[in-house]
């Protein structure tokens, strides 16, 4: 991986149309009960994960190397069901330390008037096979 | 203002919910060997669902609140016994209001560590509180 990637825009995800069923999956999952209404703070990781996806498999990265190392969200209004949502997840940093790169995204996720629902940055480190 | 920390269960079958859930099917996170292949000490739970369970505290101290940012880092493994759960609690420091949103420093923590670092929420809080 070299610093080419800084700035790299990727292809949006494909519409993804959040239901409740897919909500309360989400939410039950972590314990919690959900009766309608807006989606769990966190539910927006399924957007930027299935845009980190694409990223990794398009940079040959494998995903059990990739460590979480932060994630941050800041959002415009909640997600509700009846959303369709797009994330488009660009590289805003990159850095070496100790054989492993430290990947700094961004993904926008935009609902289907292209408008912005949240920003979420995330830091991944990929542990290279030789770290 | 202190708030009621919350003690939250994960068990595996919680992580295999969750990966279903939320498209993470990271194998770290379901399988000891692939797991201890990267080092760590066996399956963790997904980072995003500790701080799921963070969002969940939240929430329940503010009930019907619009979370605005939402933010941690990732500082320690949840290691989740293939038996029985692991628990981990959240706990939280609200500041006063400013213009009507609430900053919240929580606390997460593991076994007595603390696993997300700096992990912190703003709220909007209903008008009436």
């Amino acid at each position: 991986m070299d610093q080419s990637l800084v700035g790299r825009v990727f292809p949006p995800t494909a519409p993804y149309a959040v239901t409740e069923d897919n909500v309360r999956a989400f939410a039950e999952a972590t314990g919690a009960s959900y009766d309608g209404g807006p989606a769990p703070a966190t539910f927006p990781i399924v957007l930027a994960f299935g845009a980190m996806n694409a990223f990794l498999e398009a940079e040959q990265l494998d995903l059990f190397r990739i460590v979480h190392g932060e994630q941050r969200f800041a959002y415009e209004r909640p997600v509700v069901p009846g959303d369709v949502l797009t994330a488009t997840l660009s590289v805003a940093s990159l850095r070496q330390i100790a054989g492993n790169d430290i990947i700094g995204t961004t993904s926008e996720i935009t609902d289907a008037d292209g408008a912005l629902v949240c920003s979420t940055s995330a830091t991944l480190v990929h542990q290279g096979p030789e770290s | 203002m202190s708030l009621q920390p919350r003690t939250y269960t994960v068990t595996r079958a919680d992580l295999v919910a969750y990966a279903e859930a939320s498209g993470d099917h990271n194998p770290i996170h379901q399988d000891d060997e692939v797991a201890r292949s990267v080092g760590l000490p066996g399956v963790i739970a997904h980072g995003m669902y500790t701080m799921a369970l963070a969002a969940r505290a939240v929430a329940d101290w503010f009930p019907g609140a619009e979370v605005v940012s939402l933010g941690c880092k990732f500082t320690a493994p949840v290691v989740v016994p293939a038996e029985g759960g692991i628990d981990v609690e959240v706990a939280g420091e609200a500041k006063d209001p400013v213009d009507g949103l609430t900053t919240i420093a929580l606390t997460v923590t593991c076994e007595g560590q603390k696993v997300l670092g700096m992990p912190k929420a703003v709220v909007r809080a209903p008008a009436d509180g």
